[in-house]
């Protein structure tokens, strides 16, 4: 055995792109090694594409094509509840002791949470890919020209890292057993909002909360984006929904953070 | 307290929802010393770790690495050290040489000094091995190994070992203790809280005594149980019985039964009259005695001394304490 007779040098350099680099490395080497993140991150959200078209899509026929209403609701719901594996490997880290090591280490503060909310978001496109990618199989026609994609797209990591924010809050914040269930929320809400059917097939009860939540606007934008045309209304609506998510999600992740709460 | 204090409490305070955790800690560790925290469940020697490594902030008091305030300049006090937790802080979906690579990175070690020191922790921690597979397919032992080599990964001159042999088979506990001792010869600073009296006796320099957050004794292992009244005489007796009757026939003041062993021990600086006199009672009430030992105190004593209870009662729901304090 040998050992180092002079401590190596470590002053507390700043360096915070290269410790972010490092964590979204180790995020991403999570992502790909973890088989339930395999399955939950990319094979389900083309199950639930399958789902949709092939098993609901011959009842909900409406106008035209089922496949062409349904698309932007489930890139949003798969970004959803793709989003909510961050609060699980969140509170994995947390459980862990890791966050710990890296809160006593002369790093750039929250590089860890900064890794994992852009894993979050390359997961999320690349599972989004798949579902456009298993929708065109399945009869989807893109009617959208070059700017309106590259708009769906900007507009669709915005979603997820507001989403995946609020999911890093929900991490560090609850143990690892309730922050599996953090994806109810990204699944029920969805299913309310104007995204799988149109609200006024909906019970009148139901009306006002299905146009007033926020996965309302949320889907409606992404489906404009996609059928080339402007959200309008819709689309400041959704603006100010994910803005608000976002803030809270990124704020309330760094107080957690900073102050010492363990599960 | 002399310059050369590595680190160094002063009145340090803590409380959570009312309980007083810390009620004013001080310490000083010297440059290259080893230096172990004893205490019950909740004397909060977790406490004390969290707030000198930066997870923490006190309520009142100092605490100081190598001269750095770690509340005024976390980010210094953070260069200077690091940390060993209670649980094995490793990614099971890394491998261990990727481990150890990511946080030389996260160190900022030049590549070339990073490659250099990742593999020769893999070989000092023997973990050659299981260097390329996954941490999820290591024994308890490895990924503690592991988790210490993470730790060393950038040489820091302060090591805080927070039970760092906890549930470790005694290969591996006396391979950690080797390591441990290399690191002080080459300079590096230690301080290590155990539930292990032996290991505070096998390694530290120092030793302090915790207990209601504050120290209630420090020294050397022999200055700890040279306080005590040095060598002690037990007897034991043939069976139940016979202790019982020995019970009623008392041996003094300073006599300690243990109805476990059947025996009563007596402290004496001078164990041959000790021994007479012991026997001469037991003579007297014709009690039957079955073997007679000499016992050095242990740490075990001194604890017990000190705090008024055996360390060994409070060390199966440690982890829970900790998470309670943490909770706070």
């Amino acid at each position: 055995m040998t050992t180092t007779t002079v401590p190596l040098t470590t002053r507390p350099t700043n360096r915070p792109f290269s410790d972010v680099g490092a964590m979204i490395v180790r995020e991403l080497r999570r992502s790909i090694r973890s088989v339930d993140m395999l399955i939950t991150g990319l094979a389900l959200p083309a199950v639930i594409m399958c789902v949709f078209v092939i098993i609901f899509g011959g009842a909900a026929e409406r106008d035209g094509h089922y496949v062409q209403y349904v698309v932007p609701a489930i890139l949003i719901l798969c970004s959803g509840f793709g989003s909510a594996l961050t609060a699980v490997t969140v509170a994995k880290d947390m459980r862990e002791g890791i966050i710990d090591r890296f809160r006593t280490m002369p790093i750039f503060g929250g590089s860890v949470l900064v890794g994992h909310v852009v894993a979050s978001v390359l997961r999320n496109l690349v599972a989004s890919a798949v579902v456009i990618g298993v929708a065109v199989l399945l009869g989807y026609r893109p009617e959208a020209d070059l700017g309106h994609w590259i708009l769906a797209a900007l507009y669709l990591v915005l979603a997820i890292t507001a989403f995946t924010w609020v999911c890093c809050a929900a991490g560090l914040l609850l143990s690892e057993e309730a922050a599996q269930s953090v994806n109810f929320v990204f699944l029920f809400l969805p299913y309310v909002s104007s995204g799988f059917v149109p609200i006024d097939t909906m019970p009148t009860w139901l009306q006002g909360f299905a146009r007033t939540e926020p996965f309302t606007p949320i889907t409606e934008t992404m489906r404009a984006f996609l059928s080339n045309t402007n959200p309008g209304t819709n689309g400041w609506l959704a603006l100010a929904w994910l803005g608000g998510v976002l803030v809270v999600g990124y704020v309330s992740s760094l107080v957690l953070f900073r102050s010492r709460i363990n599960h | 307290m002399t310059a050369t204090s590595m680190i160094e409490t002063r009145g340090l305070r803590k409380a959570f929802r009312g309980t007083i955790v810390l009620d004013g800690l001080d310490l000083a560790v010297q440059r290259g010393q080893i230096f172990a925290l004893l205490g019950p469940n909740g004397a909060g020697k977790t406490t004390a770790v969290n707030i000198l490594t930066t997870l923490l902030k006190p309520d009142a008091g100092t605490a100081l690495l190598d001269g750095i305030d770690v509340v005024r300049n976390p980010a210094a006090a953070r260069a200077a050290l690091s940390l060993t937790g209670q649980f094995a802080a490793v990614d099971p979906f890394q491998t261990g040489v990727e481990n150890l690579a990511m946080m030389a990175h996260l160190a900022h070690l030049p590549r070339r000094t990073a490659w250099a020191r990742v593999s020769q922790l893999i070989e000092q921690f023997d973990l050659v091995d299981a260097a390329g597979k996954m941490a999820s397919t290591y024994s308890g032992g490895m990924r503690r190994r592991l988790d210490l080599a993470i730790s060393l990964i950038s040489a820091p001159p302060i090591v805080v070992l927070d039970e760092p042999t906890t549930g470790l088979d005694p290969r591996s506990r006396n391979q950690m203790w080797d390591v441990v001792r290399q690191l002080t010869a080459a300079g590096t600073t230690i301080l290590l809280t155990t539930q292990y009296l032996d290991e505070a006796d096998q390694l530290a320099d120092t030793v302090a005594v915790l207990n209601h957050g504050a120290v209630v004794a420090s020294g050397t292992p022999a200055e700890l149980k040279a306080d005590l009244d040095g060598d002690r005489v037990e007897l034991v007796f043939e069976n139940d019985d016979v202790y019982a009757a020995a019970q009623r026939a008392g041996f003094g003041p300073d006599a300690t039964f243990d109805p476990e062993h059947a025996s009563v021990s007596v402290p004496s600086s001078e164990p041959v009259r000790t021994t007479r006199e012991l026997l001469a009672i037991a003579d007297r009430h014709s009690l039957a005695v079955s073997s007679i030992a000499l016992t050095k105190p242990t740490l075990d004593d001194v604890f017990l001394h000190l705090t008024g209870s055996p360390v060994a009662d409070s060390t199966i729901d440690s982890t829970i304490t900790t998470r309670e304090e943490t909770a706070a």
